[in-house]
C-alpha cells in the first residue's frame, strides 16, 4: 500500500494516525540531513505559494515555519493582526478567503481562539497547519517534541515523559498527550492541582502534583511555561510566582540529586528562573535547542506531505 | 498480464561482471573515481557492481554513495504517487571527482535529471557518467544518454520493465506488459 498522509489538514495530533507520525518523521530524517548540507535547500516546493496567518504573537514557530517554507523553495507571505484590518473588523474567513483569492495553496495559522484551524477548514479549500490555536493544540511542537525524544533516546515507545507546570492552559501540552500516548510512551502531568484540567486522567495520563516524585519517575522532563497572558481572570491559579518557582522550578540541585540523568526539554519561550533555572537550560542534559533545531525539519517534513495530499486530492474529485 | 523474462541470474551475472570490466578499463584503480547509486532502485543494482569490483579487484577501494532524487523531481504535485524520500548518503566531497552514477532503468531520463541536480549540490565533479542495467531505448523525454548499458531494450509505454533483485530465488528482469 502507498503510504500517504491520512489528514488534509494539520489541525491537531488528535486526527494523525501512529502511521501518520512516523511518515513524518521518517520525512524528517531526510530533511535534517539537508540542513546538514553546505546548501540548505532543495527546490521541491517552488510552484507552492504558503500564508502564514498569525493572528497571536510568535517568534520561534513563525521563524522556524518560514525557514522551513523557504527551504523548501516555496513563496512565503506573512501576515500578523496587530497590522492588517482584522483592527477594522473583518472577519477571520473574510480574512483568509481575501488572502486566497491571491493564489495561495497553504494556510499556517496561529489564533487565540480554540478551534480557529477547525472551523477555517471547512470554508477554505486550501490545506491548513496549525501553528497553535488558543489552549487546543500545538501539533507541530509535539511532533518535533518527540521527534527530539526519539533522536535523543532513540525512540519514544515505552518512555517515560513528565510534562511539567501550566498543563490548563497549554496547547502544548494536550498535542504532546495525545502524540506521545499513540507512539507508545507513558506520560505524567504534573503541577499544581488549579492548573491541572479535570478529569486529564482519561487521556490515559498519570497526575501527580509533586515534582520531585514525578523527576524520580521519568525519563524525560518537559518544563512548560506558566501563561500568565491566559491566566488574567481575577481569581489567581498561584498565590504568587516565586510559591510556584520554589515548588515546581526545576534547579540544578533538584537534577543532581535525581538517580538517573534524565532528559530536560522545553517548548520556549523560557522565563528563566521561574519553571527552569538558568544552569539547567544550559546544561548538557538540556536538548531545548535541538528541539528548535529539529522544529525546522520537522515543519519542512509537515508542509512537504501535506502539499502533496492537495493536488492528488484535487485530481480525484 | 504477459510477463517475459528479458534476463534471468545467470546473464545477468554475466552483464555486471562485463560493467565491472568496463568499469575498471575507463577508471583503472578508482583513485578519483566514486560509485553513486540513485534511490530506491539504483542502489540494489549499485551495490552488486561493488560487491563484484571487490571481487574482480580485490586491492582497489571503491568509493559508494547514495543520491536521493525525490526533492528534485519535476512531478511534484503532478504526480498521482506520493513522493517519498529515501537517505541521501555522499559521505565524501564530489569536487573534482570523477563520478558514475548508477541506475537500474533508464526510461524518459527525468529521474536521472533530478539526480544530477541533487548531487551537483555535494560540489562540482570532474565528470559524471551514466551506467545503468537497462536502457529502454527511443522512450527519452530528455537528452540524456547512458555511458554504461546492460541491454537495451525496445519496449511500449504500457509496458513496465521490472528488476527483481532476490539472491535466494535468482535475480532476474522482466518485460510485463498491461491488458489493454
Amino acid at each position: 500500500m502507498e503510504k500517504t498522509l491520512s489528514v488534509k489538514h494539520l489541525i491537531g495530533i488528535k486526527d494523525l494516525t501512529k502511521e501518520d507520525i512516523e511518515l513524518i518523521f521518517s520525512q524528517a530524517d531526510e530533511f535534517k540531513e539537508v540542513l546538514n548540507r553546505p546548501i540548505k535547500k532543495v527546490p521541491s516546493l517552488r510552484d507552492v505559494t504558503v500564508a502564514n496567518l498569525f493572528f497571536e504573537n510568535s517568534t520561534r514557530t513563525r521563524l522556524s515555519f518560514e525557514l522551513a517554507e523557504k527551504r523548501l523553495s516555496a513563496d512565503v507571505v506573512n501576515f500578523s493582526a496587530s497590522t492588517s484590518s482584522v483592527k477594522k473588523g473583518e472577519t477571520l474567513v473574510d480574512t483568509v478567503n481575501n488572502i486566497l483569492s491571491m493564489k495561495v495553496d497553504m494556510v499556517v495559522m496561529r489564533h487565540s481562539a480554540p478551534g480557529a484551524c477547525q472551523f477555517l477548514s471547512q470554508h477554505i479549500d486550501a490545506s491548513i497547519v496549525n501553528a497553535g490555536d488558543g489552549t487546543h493544540e500545538h501539533p507541530t511542537q509535539a511532533l518535533l517534541d518527540a521527534f527530539s525524544i526519539r533522536e535523543r533516546l532513540g525512540g519514544v515507545k515505552g518512555k517515560k515523559v513528565a510534562i511539567v507546570g501550566d498543563i490548563l492552559h497549554s496547547r502544548v501540552a494536550l498535542s504532546n498527550i495525545y502524540c506521545l500516548k499513540k507512539l507508545g510512551a507513558e506520560v505524567m502531568v504534573c503541577g499544581p492541582s488549579t492548573l491541572i484540567p479535570k478529569h486529564i486522567g482519561h487521556l490515559g495520563v498519570k497526575v501527580e502534583h509533586d515534582l520531585r516524585t514525578a523527576l524520580e519517575w521519568c525519563d524525560v522532563a518537559n518544563m512548560l511555561r506558566i501563561q500568565l497572558e491566559r491566566q488574567d481572570v481575577g481569581v489567581p491559579y498561584f498565590p504568587t510566582l516565586r510559591e510556584y518557582s520554589l515548588q515546581y522550578g526545576l534547579t540544578k540541585e533538584i537534577l543532581d540529586s535525581l538517580p538517573k540523568r534524565i532528559v530536560i526539554m522545553h517548548p520556549g519561550p523560557i522565563n528563566r528562573g521561574v519553571e527552569i533555572t538558568s544552569d539547567v537550560a544550559d546544561s548538557n542534559q538540556s536538548i531545548i535547542l535541538n528541539q528548535v533545531e529539529n522544529g525546522v525539519a520537522i515543519r519542512m517534513a509537515v508542509i512537504f506531505l501535506l502539499s502533496q495530499r492537495r493536488r492528488t486530492q484535487a485530481e480525484v474529485n | 498480464m504477459a510477463k517475459v523474462t528479458l534476463i534471468d541470474s545467470n546473464h545477468l551475472r554475466l552483464i555486471i561482471n562485463r560493467l565491472c570490466y568496463q568499469l575498471i578499463e575507463n577508471h583503472d584503480l578508482f583513485s578519483n573515481t566514486v560509485l553513486i547509486g540513485l534511490q530506491p532502485r539504483g542502489v540494489f543494482f549499485a551495490e552488486k557492481i561493488v560487491q563484484n569490483l571487490k571481487q574482480i579487484a580485490p586491492n582497489t577501494t571503491v568509493n559508494f554513495g547514495k543520491v536521493d532524487p525525490t526533492f528534485y523531481r519535476d512531478d511534484f504535485r503532478r504526480s498521482d504517487k506520493t513522493l517519498l524520500a529515501q537517505p541521501t548518503d555522499i559521505p565524501f566531497n564530489l569536487e573534482g571527482k570523477r563520478v558514475v552514477l548508477i541506475d537500474d532503468v533508464l526510461y524518459t531520463g527525468r529521474t536521472i535529471r533530478a539526480g544530477l541536480e541533487g548531487m551537483m549540490e555535494y560540489g562540482r565533479p570532474q565528470s559524471i557518467e551514466l551506467m545503468v542495467l537497462i536502457d529502454r531505448r527511443f522512450s527519452r523525454e530528455l537528452p540524456i544518454e547512458p555511458t554504461y548499458i546492460g541491454m537495451s531494450v525496445d519496449s511500449y509505454d504500457n509496458q513496465k520493465v521490472k528488476v527483481i533483485w532476490d539472491d535466494v530465488h535468482g535475480n532476474k528482469v522482466s518485460l510485463q506488459t498491461e491488458a489493454e
